[in-house]
């Protein structure tokens, strides 16, 4: 194996592969998970291999603006974010399992049909793209809606915002691999909001437990006459 | 065909038979290694089997035709699907017969055969043992098809000798589909041959027990029959698993360099495939019998992942 | 340019200098007097617009056309009744001790945040800062809608977040695909996303993309739209926010979504050539108008009476627009301005009318008429307007949709027909008790500001009556632009 070879976008485009592969795996891996505690960890190496994809999409299509939206991938995704978390759960003191709606099992099942529809929603899309990385247009989608189902499936306040993370971790995988990243104030703009978003579910989090006890949502849902 | 193919054939065959038992005293012998116990010798399971193979059979009185006609219907399948996995080389006689898919049928006819015998004599055990069997060859069966769905779509072809060709044979390049159905593949494997964390060869503690409940009725030269059959069975997934994952180094020739050539590296990638068993095993407990359909249900998963990965990625 | 900068670094300022003072007695009229120099800047923007025509500003990043500063002077007219009406709102909230002072600050830089989002979703050309804009007001309207901080503000809040948030990731996804395509035509130089240079070149888009894109940016965008079955969070969010947030939640923010669709349809319709995205709309516009008919009968509460009165609102306008053609567009214009001066005019309305009742519950609130007949008569004339009882606004422009419909979709005139049958039974019925019958109602200790009121119902009238030619000649070229 030569220095061409490594630096060529055949090989380039076989370790975003990889990197879809193991993102995809995550997402399962995460739809499974049954403590909070590793769930963090699961976003955290999510936001890695984020970041990974996105430094080789840019070492080897020279785009200066992934460099910064990789840098940006990594303080935000692996280091701000779980640290928020993090401290949170700490300061809040929930360790404990997660409960889901419906039996794992079932989840996964459902996950793999969600995995069939992306496949063939994006077959058509990823037909059309010209990126070396256009192969993991459905594999973004399909974590998209992984991270939907999770969120769906998940009692507890804080998976539930790991799922939204996640969904947008995915969205971010969607726009590298499909565009080579959107502009660079967009990209600024949505890791603001994301940002803001979790400071506000943090101060969120403190006051709903204060009100009911816990932070399991089905407390919150008191009969409402519809 | 030619000559060699038939003699490569009978190579195999051979090597199967030979080195089953040994694999099966290696993987003791890494495993009381690593758990601080003083080791077995090597060839342990040799001298097991010629003990038994002395020893006078012993039948129970309600014991059927079936009962002692299942060990040599055992022996059989499990000689027969190691001689059709290929390992010193793709051109066999038996290449047209091996079809991954066949091969499935194969384990699922001794599957059926020994849940059948140890339900014959009518013992709680053995009821007991062929319930769990066939719980857990439900669950692996669909996982193990599965992968080798992946492999026939990467080489285009169910028969076992063109998956090998293809696979050993293309340029070097990341499969992350291979990577997912190698691990759902080690799962199934652990489970269809009675592993740790699934189930524990080497105790007879009748609450966790599967393989061992089974065939605690059999004494002799039938017991000593089906403890081969279980060793060609793990050779067999072994091979199966080097040849799907690891097929470097399998010639397409038989000529009598590279069979040697190949018998000396299919001696050592068992060595280590024995020695990583053995070190899954140590590292992990075993789980309760209600976590194995979890447990298997992840490798199904993993396997269909596989498969889906392989459609997006490279159709 | 210094106009559009007034329009959008107005409320941003004000909303600093409220963070900061937002506490003192004198907040709520800083908070008016932004809101009023909003309206300023935004008259004299929309003057300039009708002079000159289409603008750019800021290296093209902003976009002003007839249809974005209609609703760019609407958003700032209604955000500036909403702060005289929250003055005296939130006096008595304080005093009845719902309202801590720091609560009261983060409310009123919120509330001026809110409205900076909402106009820089509306003035941008850049899909994708449209996104942003349209995330960061979920974001600011949580917080508004959780400001009581009660069990059931806080799950209101909570189920708006996540439901909010789960939609916008879809649009976020569909302008993914929207630049997907567009790259391939433009390059990636940022101009990409710019909606002019999309449209300029909307024949070339690849067909396949934009009708994927589409309904990803219906589901997402319609989800703050409240369009059925994605409105799970709307009547919650509105009867559980404080009801100056219901007002402009219902006035402004459905609007501001149902522009972002609007502006995404124009792509698509195109790229297309074929009626895709209209269809589309007019399904989501049809069911979003008959269930939350039905659901109208069943509500004890009567903010999310008006809540689900908003959802069947929104649908009648997407159904408008679905239709397409100059009449249809014109009548949901017409529908959007009404719609969201009645809805913020009956939101007051029933602000007070709840705090008088100390509750939210209609069958505790009775005989308004005795106790404050102004009050009691802005409900009243507010629920017919929004029924759309002739001769106001929103009998004008249902007339027109409807009329529309019998020519070239006559299957859907009967279900609108019913569905608008139906409504009007529920609400007038339960809209009549609350302002006739013996009173349980106490007085409020200030004086409440329904001069928001009346001139929201007077302009609604006046536009059932008579439209300016100036008002008409708007819409239609604004029609133009859609379609």
């Amino acid at each position: 194996m030569t220095l061409a070879y490594l630096t060529s976008s055949a090989f380039a485009s076989q370790l975003i592969n990889l990197c879809a592969a193991i993102l995809l795996l995550l997402g399962f891996a995460m739809l499974a998970q049954r403590r909070v505690l590793s769930l963090i960890n699961l976003f955290m190496m999510q936001g890695l291999v984020l970041c990974t994809s996105t430094l080789i999409v840019a070492i080897t299509t020279h785009q200066p603006h992934l460099y910064w939206s990789a840098g940006l991938t990594f303080l935000l995704k692996v280091l701000a974010l779980p640290y928020i978390l993090h401290r949170l759960i700490r300061r809040l003191s929930v360790k404990w399992d997660i409960e889901t709606l419906l039996n794992i099992p079932t989840t996964m099942l459902i996950g793999i049909f969600l995995v069939i529809i992306a496949f063939n929603v994006a077959q058509p899309i990823s037909l059309l793209s010209g990126t070396i990385t256009r192969a993991t247009i459905g594999i973004a989608l399909a974590c998209v809606l992984l991270s939907f189902l999770m969120m769906i499936t998940r009692s507890k306040a804080v998976p539930q915002v790991i799922a939204f993370l996640a969904m947008e971790n995915a969205l971010f995988f969607a726009a590298t691999s499909a565009t080579y990243g959107m502009p660079m104030v967009v990209e600024l703009g949505i890791a603001l909001d994301v940002l803001v978003g979790m400071v506000i579910l943090a101060v969120f989090f403190f006051q709903i437990r204060e009100q009911f006890d816990s932070l399991d949502i089905r407390h919150m849902e008191k009969v409402h006459e519809e | 065909m030619n000559a060699y193919a038939i003699l490569a054939q009978l190579l195999e065959l051979a090597t199967a038979l030979v080195m089953a038992p040994i694999l099966v005293g290696w993987v003791n012998q890494c495993r009381a290694w690593m758990q601080n116990r003083s080791a077995p010798p090597l060839l342990q399971t040799y001298y097991t089997l010629n003990k038994l193979f002395h020893k006078e059979v012993l039948l129970a009185h309600n014991a059927s035709s079936l009962f002692h006609s299942a060990p040599y219907i055992i022996f059989s399948c499990m000689a027969l699907a190691a001689a059709i996995v290929p390992t010193l080389s793709t051109d066999l006689i038996f290449s047209p017969a091996a079809d991954a898919i066949a091969l499935v049928g194969l384990f699922a006819l001794a599957r059926v055969f020994i849940a059948l015998a140890g339900m014959d004599v009518g013992t709680a055990f053995g009821t007991l043992g062929a319930r769990r069997e066939m719980l857990i060859g439900f669950l692996a069966e669909p996982a193990l098809l599965m992968v080798f769905f992946t492999a026939s779509l990467i080489s285009q072809s169910t028969s076992l000798s063109t998956i090998v060709e293809t696979l050993a044979h293309k340029e070097i390049a990341i499969y992350p589909s291979l990577a997912f159905a190698g691990v759902a593949f080690t799962m199934v494997s652990l489970a269809e041959n009675a592993r740790v964390p699934v189930d524990n060869p080497t105790t007879h503690l009748e609450l966790t027990m599967i393989h061992e409940a089974m065939i605690l009725e059999y004494s002799g030269r039938h017991l000593a029959l089906i403890e081969w059959a279980a060793a060609l069975k793990l050779f067999a997934y072994s091979c199966l698993g080097i040849a799907l994952f690891f097929p470097f180094g399998i010639p397409e020739a038989s000529d009598p360099l590279s069979l040697t050539l190949a018998a000396i590296i299919l001696v050592v990638k068992l060595a280590i495939g024995g020695f990583l068993l053995a070190l899954i095993e140590t590292l992990s407990a075993k789980m309760r019998i209600f976590r194995a359909p979890e447990f298997l249900g992840t490798a199904f998963l993993l396997a269909v992942l596989a498969m889906l990965v392989h459609l997006l990625l490279r159709a | 340019m210094i106009e559009l900068a007034l329009v959008l670094g107005t409320p941003l300022v004000t909303a600093i200098i409220l963070a900061l003072v937002g506490h003192r007695r004198y907040a709520a009229e800083i908070n008016a007097a932004g809101s009023l120099l909003t309206l300023i800047s935004a008259a004299l923007l929309t003057s300039r617009i009708i002079a000159k025509g289409p603008m750019w500003f800021y290296e093209m990043q902003f976009f002003v056309d007839p249809l974005n500063v209609f609703l760019i002077a609407l958003t700032a007219l209604v955000g500036f009744t909403t702060s005289l009406f929250s003055r005296p709102y939130m006096r008595i909230e304080h005093d009845h001790g719902r309202l801590s002072s720091g609560r009261l600050r983060l409310y009123h830089s919120m509330f001026q945040m809110f409205m900076c989002t909402m106009l820089v979703a509306l003035s941008t050309n850049n899909l994708g800062i449209l996104w942003v804009a349209m995330e960061a007001a979920t974001l600011t309207t949580v917080l508004l809608v959780a400001l009581y901080r009660t069990p059931a503000s806080l799950e209101a809040a909570w189920k708006y977040f996540i439901l909010c948030g789960v939609g916008i990731a879809q649009a976020l996804f569909g302008t993914i695909l929207i630049y997907f395509a567009a790259e391939r035509i433009l390059g990636h130089e940022g101009n990409a996303l710019l909606w002019t240079h999309l449209n300029s070149l909307r024949m070339q888009l690849e067909p396949t993309t934009l009708s994927l894109a589409f309904v990803f940016l219906i589901v997402g965008y319609g989800t703050k739209t409240g369009l059925v079955p994605l409105h799970n969070w709307l009547p919650d969010a509105h009867a559980e926010g404080p009801t100056p947030v219901s007002a402009v939640l219902s006035g402004l923010l459905l609007n501001v979504a149902l522009y972002a669709i609007i502006r995404c349809k124009v792509l698509v319709d195109g790229a297309l050539g074929t009626r895709f995205a209209e269809n589309l709309m007019m399904a989501f516009g049809l069911l979003t108008v008959v269930v939350p008919a039905f659901y109208l009968s069943r509500q004890k509460d009567i903010k999310r009476l008006f809540g689900f009165s908003s959802i069947e609102h929104m649908g009648l306008i997407t159904f408008a627009f679905g239709m397409g053609g100059p009449v249809a567009s014109v009548a949901g214009l017409l529908h959007m301005t009404v719609h969201s001066l009645t809805k913020s005019a009956i939101f007051f309305a029933v602000g007070h009318a709840a705090q008088m009742a100390g509750t939210q519950v209609i069958d505790d609130i009775q005989g308004l008429l005795k106790r404050s007949p102004t009050i009691g008569w802005g409900l009243m004339l507010g629920t017919l307007a929004i029924l759309g009882m002739p001769p106001f606004g929103v009998f004008t422009s249902e007339f027109m949709i409807l009329t529309t419909a019998i020519k070239h979709h006559p299957w859907a005139t009967p279900i609108l027909l019913c569905a608008l049958g139906v409504a009007f039974a529920s609400m007038f019925h339960k809209v009549q008790g609350m302002v006739f019958g013996e009173p349980t109602v106490k007085p409020l200790a200030h004086n409440p500001a329904l001069v928001p009121v009346f001139l929201h119902l007077g302009l609604v009238l006046m536009l059932g009556l008579w439209i300016p030619p100036y008002l008409s000649d708007w819409f239609r070229q604004a029609a133009k632009f859609i379609g």
